[in-house]
């Protein structure tokens, strides 16, 4: 079996559940014959036809909004948004009625649909395709975030959310789509949503990450190891909702916490982590809660992008604090 | 320079204003037992709509969109529906929806402030009310992808505002109603008002209608104050839709007379006399002059069916005003498949507080 990427898994997982459940239907901007943009849908229209591989016009409401009519006839719709930045003209159809229709009706119509985006930066992109605005959909009550970090939880993570009854945020780390390779048997099996996977197993802090700053927090924690210091290593994986109580057991045994993210500071998730933190794990912490974000800027541009991105040394550095203070 | 496209936008009445048949009747309306039925559907609809903003003017019922002068519109709509077709309303749909099953009372209920309002306990497959305007065009357009994915000959009808017409998403879900040739068909009712801005402030378009002819697909204005021509356009367009997987856009040219909502003062902005020239034109009344006429009703039969129609809406009221309010625990209930459990504290918290006092 060959390795394949986090890109590929993602190809490998919509390719398995269109082959078993036909109410699968894959739609957006270039996804057919193109494979779209990142070549995530390659292949699918061959396999499975222009019914359920469909190019749409160029109109990202129009994509969500369209998304939602067929999901509540019991279609499964797996939507492409070419990048986060483009979600925006989207808002309104998710916001107020993917994520609503259920609560709307009672449960008499759901929407059981996965929009799917590239999310962050870090791959030399023009403006607006290196947003992580994931606190975004976290704060709107109805949707699921889901944010995989590994071909094996890309597969595994993607494949839960199509099959979730609800309305799935499925963020890609496009910095990672082909950074590293893995083994990801084809089996269909999914990985449980709404819990942390806990990546490495640690005594004297926690590190709390998502998506693209996997890399550089595992990188820290390898680092950091050789020093002496033991990190326990958390992916959020689901953001939404937030299975806050892996994190605090970890916390609890660390006594020390930090968060990485790429996302702006302000009202970032991590935001809402240390809070969660503060109110029901005060008494566990030897040392307060540090965060490693990005600025709360706009992104800049391809040639001062990485001068942005939360870097390995920032992680350690902040590890560092933390155990000099206890 | 050569011409290379023209377009046409035909205009369709059967009624004028004066309740002269101005062009061949279609068969339906040669049947005088079908125009009594719409006849009659018409009168409960205005009866169960003054009788809403009474309720709300005595705080009985929440901020109520009325329906007055649009009649002809929504129940013409409702009758050219075929049971298996679905129906995306806007807000102003009781006309439409009560012919799809739905309960007076359920729609006292969602103006009441009741999300139970938009369960549709008779009527399974339509969807619910939308507020945010325009927004909904493009749910019609994904059902019916979802029909002609599946082959199935059933059509959707969607609705909007001359205010809706205006929103992207009225256009992205024409264009793509086009590009892919979905059996679903918009109607605006053109009432002349977004609020408190006219329809002359909406678009430099002659009509709204034409707005099609850039999606590819034709665009018809109907007299909306005129029963017999909406019936008949929207059913030739649904039956178009279902055979062909043909979309159609229907402009049915009407007047809002009354507020926006009962939260709205139209006298800040609405010319008086305007609306007095409109209410010459009012669709009720055309049908009954047509009806009386023709020596199809009475002076009596109609005193008799306005006081049946407000026996119906009493009966409505009692049990909508019966109607306990939902439990505390429904604000967390439906939000999804499984509550996750991180909301199990929330949910508690909830449930802890001082249950409200009826109503």
């Amino acid at each position: 079996m060959a390795d394949i990427s986090l890109l590929e898994a993602i190809t490998q997982a919509l390719a398995y559940e269109m082959g078993v459940d036909p109410n699968i239907i894959v739609l957006g901007e270039d996804v057919a014959k193109n494979g779209g943009v990142f070549r995530a849908t390659l292949g699918l229209l061959d396999k499975f036809g222009s019914e359920r591989v469909r190019d749409t016009p160029l109109a990202e409401s129009m994509i969500a909004g369209i998304s939602i009519g067929m999901a509540t006839q019991g279609l499964k719709p797996v939507a492409e948004f070419q990048f986060m930045g483009f979600i925006y003209p989207a808002l309104d159809q998710i916001i107020n009625h993917a994520a609503r229709i259920r609560n709307r009706t009672r449960g008499r119509l759901t929407c059981p649909v996965v929009f799917r985006a590239p999310y962050g930066c870090g791959i030399r992109a023009p403006e607006h395709h290196s947003e992580s605005t994931e606190a975004m959909f976290a704060h709107t009550p109805g949707l699921r975030v889901v944010i995989p970090s590994s071909p094996a939880r890309a597969y595994g993570l993607l494949l839960a959310s199509i099959r979730d009854p609800d309305p799935v945020i499925f963020l890609e780390p496009s910095r990672l789509y082909r950074w590293s390779k893995q083994d990801v048997p084809d089996d269909g099996k999914a990985l449980p949503l709404d819990v942390c996977f806990t990546l490495r197993v640690g005594t004297d802090v926690t590190l709390v990450a998502w998506g693209a700053m996997m890399k550089e927090t595992l990188a820290a924690a390898d680092a950091l190891a050789k020093e002496g210091i033991s990190a326990e290593v958390i992916d959020v994986a689901t953001i939404k909702p937030l299975d806050i109580d892996t994190i605090l057991a970890s916390v609890e045994k660390t006594g020390r916490c930090v968060i990485i993210h790429e996302a702006p500071r302000t009202c970032g998730v991590g935001a809402d982590i240390s809070a969660q933190i503060a109110e029901r794990g005060l008494m566990f912490l030897k040392a307060p809660v540090q965060r490693v974000t990005g600025f709360d800027t706009i992104v800049p541009y391809a040639r001062l992008e990485k001068f942005y991105l939360p870097s390995e040394q920032q992680i350690i550095e902040a590890v560092n604090n933390v155990m000099e203070f206890a | 320079m050569e011409v290379i496209a023209r377009f046409e936008v035909p205009y369709y009445q059967y009624l004028n204003e004066e309740s002269a048949v101005v062009a061949p009747l279609p068969e339906f309306a040669k049947d005088p037992e079908q125009l009594l039925h719409l006849y009659r559907l018409m009168v409960l609809v205005r009866t169960f709509d003054a009788k809403a903003i009474a309720l709300q003017r005595t705080g009985k019922l929440g901020t109520y969109p009325s329906t007055r002068g649009q009649e002809a519109v929504f129940v013409g709509m409702g009758n050219a529906l075929a049971k298996t077709d679905i129906y995306v309303p806007y807000y102003r749909d009781i006309g439409t929806l009560l012919q799809r099953g739905v309960k007076l009372s359920e729609y006292l209920l969602y103006w009441g402030g009741d999300e139970r309002g938009n369960v549709f306990s008779a009527d399974k497959d339509d969807f619910p009310f939308s507020v945010p305007v325009g927004s909904q065009p493009l749910h019609a357009a994904g059902i019916a992808t979802a029909f002609k994915i599946r082959h199935q000959k059933r059509a959707v009808l969607t609705v909007t505002g001359d205010g809706g017409s205006s929103e992207g998403d009225f256009y992205e879900a024409l264009n793509v109603a086009g590009s892919w040739q979905l059996p679903v068909v918009f109607v605006v009712s053109n009432n002349q008002w977004a609020i408190s801005v006219p329809r002359s402030a909406q678009t430099a378009a002659q009509t709204i209608a034409q707005k099609a002819i850039a999606a590819g697909f034709s665009g018809e204005q109907v007299d909306g104050n005129d029963v017999i021509a909406v019936r008949d356009r929207v059913a030739a367009a649904l039956q178009k839709a279902r055979e062909k997987n043909e979309p159609t856009l229907l402009e049915l040219v009407c007047y809002r007379h009354h507020d926006h909502t009962t939260a709205d003062d139209a006298t800040r902005y609405e010319p008086q006399e305007i609306r007095e020239i409109e209410w010459k034109k009012e669709p009720v009344a055309r049908l009954r002059r047509y009806l009386e006429n023709n020596k199809l009703w009475t002076e009596e039969q109609d005193k008799k069916c306005h006081e049946a129609c407000a026996a119906e809406v009493e009966e409505a009221v009692t049990e909508y005003l019966n109607t306990p309010p939902q439990p505390l625990e429904s604000i967390f209930d439906y939000l999804y498949a499984r509550l996750p459990d991180i909301y199990a504290e929330q949910r508690e918290t909830l449930l802890k507080k001082e249950v409200p006092a009826h109503g």
